[in-house]
Order: structure tokens, then C-alpha cells, then sequence
């Protein structure tokens, strides 16, 4: 008998067309990418391990849908039920159409349509004693689970908020083809099996079966006309899936797959668009998860979240203000169940909207005959101290550093003491990363004069960039780390008082840096910490960030109104940050006062060694240095 | 700073405000609006990291632009270090790190 019939060409035909494009999709891509990044690819499908680490990563991000289940566990089963349960069936269909054909090879198309082919009437009605009835159990099974995923995407469809999303993304003709063929197949092949079981009396499972035998019941004629009708309709919406597939969102399944492999390969996203960049866009679900966690909703910005603004790029249409109506606070790159780099995928668009414009900073030269720009050159120290232009705003932190330092002993310059040259990171968020690596050279220039071991920072902007883009071989610190360290090593102890903080991550530091854990330690020692329900890699941007610059007042105000409504919930004594643009920007509208660590640190010192902080002593002094120079 | 403190005698110029140069002060009105809320206080320029180490003075600028004498202020905008402070000091709120951006856009784009 030759397992052939008319029907399966529209699937057979789909099949090789989706092959053939997804095929043609991968091999442009890594064909595109830059020089260095082939290398690695070359070296990486020549290592197993690595080959292993992405197969591995494939199989729970594409088909358990592990990171989709931490956001959201209902999106997580539906998903799960539709990518797990098709791959077993594709698994175990064929290697139950083995057990008939007894041969190795068989045509695609024929495990697919296997009941229509076979109709083992050996097979009685549930049976799960012998080999063949075990199969027919588990492609039963495994059928009920991808159609429970199907109910779920339904309701979703409808109720979204059901599934906590308050927003989604809206549809593209294609995405509605394709999406329309693809919950057709399982009910289809429901219907196609159960026909056919009920048309022959026998060979169904614990659910085809009996839904054949009603469906056998219910159509007043019995024809396999009937039959045929619903095998053509299965192979039909198998055959518009495929052919859609490359054509709307559903070539992220893919792509995401090859992005999974390009990351385990060590490819990363480069300052320019390339070819990994066109994979991460591509490798974009529109799930719309990102809309949901953005905080700019709350300033009433609703075209410019990752979603939309990757849509852009892949449209090769991003309107300019989109690139820049970002706060590039990463909380959207975070929840990402693709985990697509938003954030560099937005300041690669800034950097090819500014690359025309030039920069002038000669001023920082050093004059003729002196080592640097400054009148006199920096101190030696063991630390170098660098507080960051923002911490200009905010003396006391300058203030308490100072104090922190000359208490434990630590022999420090003030590297931007006088006057500060800006870390260059501002820059780079507006894209301008060539004039950004010149104000990196003047401060590396700079730090090495000092001949310091350590340098420590009071801002967390200054501290990111000094980490990816500096390059100096010495211990870059957030000055939570260090104190940290000085307390660790005894060179501090505290008198605290016990307060009750919340403590606000910055954005930088947290999800930018990931330092979350020092800040916390540190507290540890001199207050109570209490929960906030946002935290760590979840927690807000305090509305201030350097990345946005489309944002008015008004709507950065309402952002930090938003973050300052989460941190007093549990109603602290005192507000905590690391950042000195945190506590600028919240200290304009929050009730309780908002202190940086160090300064909380600065106050909860023995009273007997420092001075208290009504009356100051010593530290006065430095504190009125600092606000003439400032 | 210093050098600019208090009076000096200025050379002879006269301004038409007919015949000068007034695109870019409309590019800038119309992709950052919040300038119009500038009532010339002058903190930016005080607390400008820039400003410490040259004249750089975006009040002064802002000024050039509204009468239409962009000549120089198409080298001297470069000096910028976009460190933010200026944004953060500002009490009408206006956006300036968006209002250099736009000044240099508008630069590339007019001429």
C-alpha cells in the first residue's frame, strides 16, 4: 500500500518552503555578521560544550518557557503546552509511525497523518498494556495538553487582563493569518483523528475515540467524504502556517533559536547595528511583556516601549524622538522573556541619529608645561575619590565621604574636588560615544597621576562607565562597596540607631552594575531594613534618569511620584539610595528624607570619634570647602 | 567666569532682527517647547561643569539663539559634556540636556 494521498501536499509543500526560508534567514545572518563575531561563531559550533549550553537553553527557553514562567506562570503554561506539547508530539508521532512502517526513513508527511494511513484496529479503547495502545495514549494526551494551551490563549485573547497583562500588542495581517492557521491545526487534527476512529469503530485514543463515536453519531451521513474533508482542512492550515510563518511574528520561534546559540557563542551586541542586532529584533515576540513593566505608561508615553520601538527598527522606520523617549532604566531588557538587549538595541539608534555631529572639549587639555588641565595636580593616595558631577548637587554626600574616609584612616585625594570633568557615560546615553572617549581619556589621564589602587565613586553612572569603558588596570569601587569593605576589615564600626529604611536601587548600580547585594549588607549594619515590594532587578527608575530626553518635567514628576508611592509603603523612617541623581530627584516630593548610604553611614559613626552631625567639628570645615568650590 | 563678572565695555554692533538667522530658534521652539519656559536665571550656567573650565554660557547662548546670531554658537554648543546638571538645577523645569541635543541637531540640519 503506498502511504500517499492528495491531501498531504499542501503541508508537504509548506514544509519545505518554511525549511527552505528559515534555512535562507539563519545563513544570511550568520553570513552577515562582523568578522570577529564569525570567528566566534566558527569556534563555537566546534566546541560541544558550548553546542551543549545552547541546546540546553533552547530546550528551556523555547520549549518549558522557563524565564516566561518566573514573569507570568499562566503565560508560562500556555506557551509551554503549545511549544513542549507539538514537539512531543513531532517526537513521539514518529517514532509511533516507526513502530508501523518498521523502516528508518519514512516521508515527512507520514507520521503527521499516521491515523489516517493506519487504523490499527488491534487497538481497543484505552488500552495501555501493549506498545502501540501506550502511544496511542500518549499522542492522545499530549494533544489534550496543547489544546488546553489553545483554551488559554483564547481567553487571553479576550481578557487579557485575566493573565495580569494590561496591555498588549495589536496585529499585523499576517500575525492574523498565521495566528488564525495556527489554532485551527490542534482542533483540525482533533477532529481528523476522531472522525476516523469513530468512521472505522476502533484505533482511537481515551480521547479520539469517544468524540469520534459522538461526532460518527451526529453527522446524519456516513461518508468517508466527511473524513477526507477534514484531512484536507488539517493539511490546509498546516500548509498557511508554514507559508506565513517567515512572515509575521511567528519567525521569532527561529530566530530565537539562533540568538540562543549566537549568545552561548559569545556574540554580543556591538556599539553599531549588525547582524545580531537584526537577530534580536527579528527574535522578538511582541509578546508586549515590556509594555506592562515600563514606567513611562505612568507619564502617559504610550508609543515608545520597547515593543514598538524594536517594531520600528524592524520596519526600518524608527522616529527620531522614539530612540530618545527612553529612561534606558533596563527594566523592560529584564523582564524580556527573549531577553533582547533593549537598551543597546536604543542607543545603537541614538548613535546613528548624532554620528554627524562633532565635539569640542580641547579646553581639557593640559596647559603648556603641567600634567593635567588643573592648576595643581592631583594628590597621591591610596583611593582615588571621584564623586561624579551629580554629587556636586548634592554636597553632603561629598560631605560624608570625606568624613567616612578620614575616620577609617584612608589616605584619599578628590579627584574632581575643585573642578569635574564629566565621566562621559551622559554622553554615550545621547549616543555620542566618540566624544564621550575623549573625556574618557582626559579622567584616565587623570586617575593615573594619582597612582591610587582604588577608585571609588559616589555615583553609579560614573561607576558603570568606569567598569565597561575604562580599561585602567586598578579596583573600581561604588562607594557602598568600599565602605563595605572598611567595615568588613574593621576600619569602622557604627552606633546605629536602628531605623527603619527602604532602600531604592538605582538603575545603573542595580540592574547596570549588578551590585544589589552591598548596599543591603551595608545597611544591615546601622538600620532595619524594610521590604519593597519592587526591588532588586525589579525596582523603578526614580524618574530622573540621564537616558530619557524626550520626557517634560511634568511626566518625569508623576514617574517619581509612582516610585515614591511603592518605596513608603511600609512606611520607613528614612528614604536609601546610592545615587546622588536618585536623591535629587526623589527628594523633591517625598515626605520622609531621603539619605544616601554613605551619609546614613557618616551618621551612625561612634559620636566619641566624629562629630556629631548637629554639631560639627572638624568635617565643617571640609563641608564649607566643598561648597565654595561647589 | 571671572572674566565675564560684573561690566566691561562691549564693541559697537547693532542687531536686525528682520535679516538674522532666526531657523534655529525655531527648530528649538518646536522640538523642545519647554525652552519658552526660561525666564533667564542663570543657574544652569552656574552650576555648568563646562562653565568651570571656559566661558561656556548657555544663558548667554540661549540669548544669541532668540536674536538670530548663531555664528559662533555653532563651535562653542560642542563643548558640552552632557553631564545633566544644569537640567537637575533649573527651576521652570526645562529640559536642557534635550535643548543642547536639539541646538546640535538643528545645526546639522540647517547648516
Amino acid at each position: 500500500m503506498i502511504n500517499f494521498n492528495l491531501f498531504v501536499l499542501p503541508f508537504f509543500l509548506g514544509l519545505i518552503y518554511v525549511v527552505i526560508a528559515i534555512g535562507k534567514s539563519w545563513y544570511r545572518w550568520v553570513r552577515k555578521l562582523p568578522a570577529i563575531d564569525k570567528v566566534r561563531f566558527i569556534s563555537g559550533i566546534r566546541s560541544p560544550g558550548q553546542i551543549f549550553g545552547a541546546l540546553k537553553e533552547v530546550f528551556l527557553e523555547g520549549l518549558i518557557h522557563r524565564r516566561m514562567w518566573k514573569q507570568n506562570p499562566l503565560l508560562g503554561y500556555m506557551h509551554m503546552s503549545f511549544a513542549l506539547g507539538w514537539f512531543l508530539l513531532i517526537v513521539f508521532g514518529n517514532i509511533e509511525s516507526r513502530f508501523y512502517s518498521g523502516t528508518h526513513l519514512n516521508a515527512p508527511y507520514y507520521p503527521i497523518f499516521l491515523k489516517f494511513f493506519i487504523h490499527d484496529r488491534l487497538v481497543i479503547f484505552f488500552e495501555v498494556f501493549s506498545v502501540p495502545g501506550i502511544f496511542r495514549f500518549l499522542m492522545d494526551f499530549l494533544l489534550l495538553f496543547v489544546l488546553s494551551g489553545l483554551v488559554l490563549a483564547l481567553i487571553k485573547r479576550q481578557k487579557s487582563n485575566w493573565f495580569g497583562m494590561k496591555r498588549t500588542t495589536a496585529f499585523q495581517l499576517t500575525d492574523i493569518v498565521s495566528l488564525g492557521s495556527l489554532w485551527l491545526i490542534f482542533p483540525m487534527r482533533l477532529l481528523a483523528e476522531s472522525y476516523t476512529a469513530g468512521y472505522y469503530g476502533s484505533g482511537g485514543g481515551f480521547l479520539t475515540q469517544p468524540l469520534g463515536n459522538l461526532l460518527v453519531w451526529i453527522v446524519p451521513f456516513r461518508d468517508d467524504f466527511v473524513a477526507y474533508g477534514l484531512w484536507w482542512g488539517y493539511s490546509l492550515v498546516l500548509g498557511i502556517f508554514f507559508i506565513t510563518l517567515p512572515y509575521s511574528r511567528y519567525m521569532h520561534i527561529p530566530t530565537e533559536i539562533l540568538l540562543i546559540f549566537f549568545r552561548h557563542f559569545g556574540i554580543q551586541p556591538g556599539k553599531w547595528y549588525s547582524s545580531f542586532s537584526d537577530v534580536e529584533v527579528q527574535a522578538c515576540s511582541r509578546c508586549g511583556v515590556c509594555i506592562d513593566v515600563c514606567q513611562l505608561n505612568e507619564a502617559g508615553i504610550h508609543d515608545s516601549q520597547a515593543v514598538y520601538f524594536i517594531r520600528g527598527v524592524r520596519d526600518k522606520y524608527v522616529p527620531e524622538e522614539i530612540s530618545r523617549k527612553c529612561l534606558v532604566c533596563g527594566r523592560c531588557q529584564e523582564a524580556c522573556p527573549v531577553g533582547i538587549s533593549t537598551d543597546s538595541l536604543r542607543l545603537i539608534k541614538r548613535r546613528e541619529l548624532v554620528s554627524g555631529q562633532a565635539s569640542d572639549f580641547s579646553y581639557l587639555a593640559p596647559r603648556p608645561g603641567a600634567a593635567s588641565r588643573f592648576d595643581e595636580p592631583p594628590r597621591q593616595g591610596e583611593v582615588a575619590y571621584f564623586a561624579g558631577c551629580m554629587s556636586h548637587l548634592t554636597p553632603s554626600i561629598i560631605r560624608a565621604m570625606k568624613g567616612i574616609m578620614e575616620h577609617a584612616g584612608v589616605s584619599f585625594t578628590h579627584l574632581d574636588a575643585d573642578k569635574s570633568i564629566c565621566c562621559g557615560r551622559p554622553l554615550k546615553l545621547a549616543g555620542k560615544d566618540r566624544q564621550a572617549n575623549e573625556l574618557i581619556e582626559f579622567n584616565k589621564k587623570l586617575i593615573r597621576l594619582t597612582g591610587a589602587k582604588t577608585l571609588v565613586t559616589s555615583c553609579p553612572i560614573c561607576y558603570r562607565v568606569f567598569r565597561e569603558e575604562y580599561n585602567i588596570p586598578i579596583r573600581i569601587q561604588h562607594h557602598t562597596q568600599f565602605i563595605l569593605d572598611l567595615v568588613k576589615t574593621g576600619k569602622i564600626s557604627f552606633e546605629g540607631d536602628y531605623k527603619k529604611v527602604a532602600y531604592h536601587d538605582p538603575c545603573d548600580l542595580g540592574r547596570g552594575s549588578g551590585v544589589y547585594e552591598a548596599p543591603r549588607d551595608l545597611i544591615g549594619h546601622f538600620a532595619i531594613s524594610v521590604p519593597v515590594s519592587q526591588e532588586a532587578n525589579k525596582a523603578l527608575c526614580c524618574g530622573g534618569s540621564l537616558g530619557m530626553f524626550e520626557a517634560s518635567q511634568g511626566q518625569r514628576n508623576t514617574m517619581t511620584a509612582g516610585v515614591l508611592n511603592i518605596l513608603l509603603q511600609a512606611q520607613p523612617d528614612v528614604l536609601a539610595t546610592a545615587c546622588p541623581l536618585c536623591k535629587k530627584t526623589l527628594e523633591k516630593q517625598s515626605p520622609v528624607a531621603v539619605k544616601d548610604i554613605a551619609e546614613l553611614v557618616y551618621e551612625s559613626l561612634p559620636k566619641t570619634v566624629c562629630c556629631s552631625v548637629s554639631g560639627q567639628s572638624h568635617p565643617a570645615k571640609s563641608y564649607e570647602d566643598e561648597l565654595i568650590s561647589v | 567666569m571671572a572674566k565675564n563678572f560684573g561690566y566691561k565695555i562691549l564693541p559697537g554692533e547693532s542687531i536686525d532682527f528682520d535679516r538674522n538667522d532666526k531657523l534655529i530658534a525655531r527648530y528649538l521652539v518646536e522640538h523642545e517647547p519647554s525652552i519658552n519656559l526660561c525666564i533667564g536665571c542663570g543657574s544652569c550656567t552656574a552650576t555648568c561643569s563646562t562653565g568651570h573650565f571656559t566661558d561656556f554660557n548657555i544663558r548667554r547662548m540661549h540669548t544669541f539663539i532668540l536674536r538670530g546670531e548663531t555664528k559662533h554658537i555653532k563651535k562653542e554648543i560642542q563643548k558640552c559634556m552632557f553631564c545633566g546638571k544644569c537640567q537637575l538645577v533649573c527651576p521652570r523645569g526645562v529640559n536642557l540636556r534635550n535643548v543642547i541635543l536639539t541646538i546640535n541637531r538643528a545645526i546639522e540640519h540647517l547648516g
